[in-house]
């Protein structure tokens, strides 16, 4: 294989293999920054429907775009919750760090 | 070199880009906006695997929607975040490492098992938007229901947990309105009947 090669199934799944590795690589790297973890997530996400749509046109099945649908659905209701959430951290402690919420450690 | 080859590779290119720009970037509103374009370019590629709908529902539903509600969050609060970089070069060797070894890891099974894999015919309909909507609610229609409540849901709990009771503003109380009785309200008064004078 060639590296500029025409895309195949291969060069999707690495694409997406990328894009998660740097979204985790995200979360360790901001782990004080709920908000950038947040989005870190939502590109992890991402990465996971490029999987789903390279798969569908590649093994002709339509049920993994029906599955993306149902992820893309999950995931803005993920983020809005988790948004929602976020704005009570902030209104009840005046911080989003993740290291100073220890309150809940028991 | 084709046009959809080139295509492929200048937008993987962005996307890898925009992606780690979202991770590093200091000011959380570049970082939003990074994530805008890494997935307005997601969409470009989900337009060459010829999944056309949910490349436009991406466009619409993130960029239109989830992205301007992390906008509007971010710059709702008011975060000192230099504070919050404070320990990022400390965390960034071991964070590397991880995401370094599972790219590895990955790449490794997926080169062994997905090489060479030429792309399917596309479905005999021709349209994208019909074959997902044919699938979506003749053989999917239950899940697709369950995706409306788990949306329900997520509005509901959104407004529940963010929603504020003003203390000077007039409202009801219903709980109040039932637990009412009779005696708090009425109160029977006897008086004598006045005589007329003389």
């Amino acid at each position: 294989m060639s590296l500029l090669s025409a895309p195949t199934l291969a060069h999707y799944l690495v694409l997406g293999a990328i894009l998660f590795a740097i979204s985790m690589t995200g979360i360790f790297l901001n782990r004080r920054n709920v908000i950038i973890m947040l989005m870190a997530i939502e590109l992890m996400l991402l990465a996971v429907n490029l999987n789903f749509i390279a798969f569908s046109r590649y093994l002709g099945d339509m049920a993994g775009q029906v599955f993306v649908f149902f992820i893309l659905t999950v995931a803005a209701a993920e983020s809005a919750i988790g948004l929602a959430i976020l704005v009570l951290l902030f209104r009840n402690t005046g911080s989003i760090d993740v290291e100073a919420q220890g309150r809940l450690r028991g | 070199m084709t046009l959809p080859t080139f295509t492929f590779y200048a937008f993987a290119a962005i996307l890898i880009f925009a992606g780690l720009r979202v991770i590093t970037t200091r000011n959380p509103v570049h970082a939003a906006l990074w994530l805008v374009l890494s997935f307005f370019t997601a969409a470009g590629i989900w337009l060459l695997l010829q999944a056309e709908f949910l490349a436009i529902v991406l466009v619409l539903v993130y960029v239109g929607a989830v992205m301007v509600l992390f906008l509007f969050v971010v710059m709702m609060l008011d975060v000192n975040f230099d504070s919050l970089r404070q320990h990022f070069r400390s965390y960034l060797p071991i964070g590397a490492a991880v995401g370094v070894l599972v790219l590895f890891e990955m790449t490794l099974v997926i080169v062994d098992s997905a090489i060479g894999r030429t792309a399917a015919p596309p479905p005999p309909t021709g349209s994208n938007t019909r074959a997902l909507g044919q699938l979506l609610y003749v053989d999917y229609v239950y899940p697709f229901e369950i995706a409306a409540v788990v949306l329900l849901v997520a509005i509901v709990a959104a407004i529940a947990l963010t929603h504020r009771e003003r203390r000077e503003r007039k409202h009801q109380d219903p709980a109040a309105q039932i637990k009412v009785r009779r005696e708090d309200r009425v109160r029977l008064v006897n008086l004598p009947s006045e005589k007329p004078p003389g």
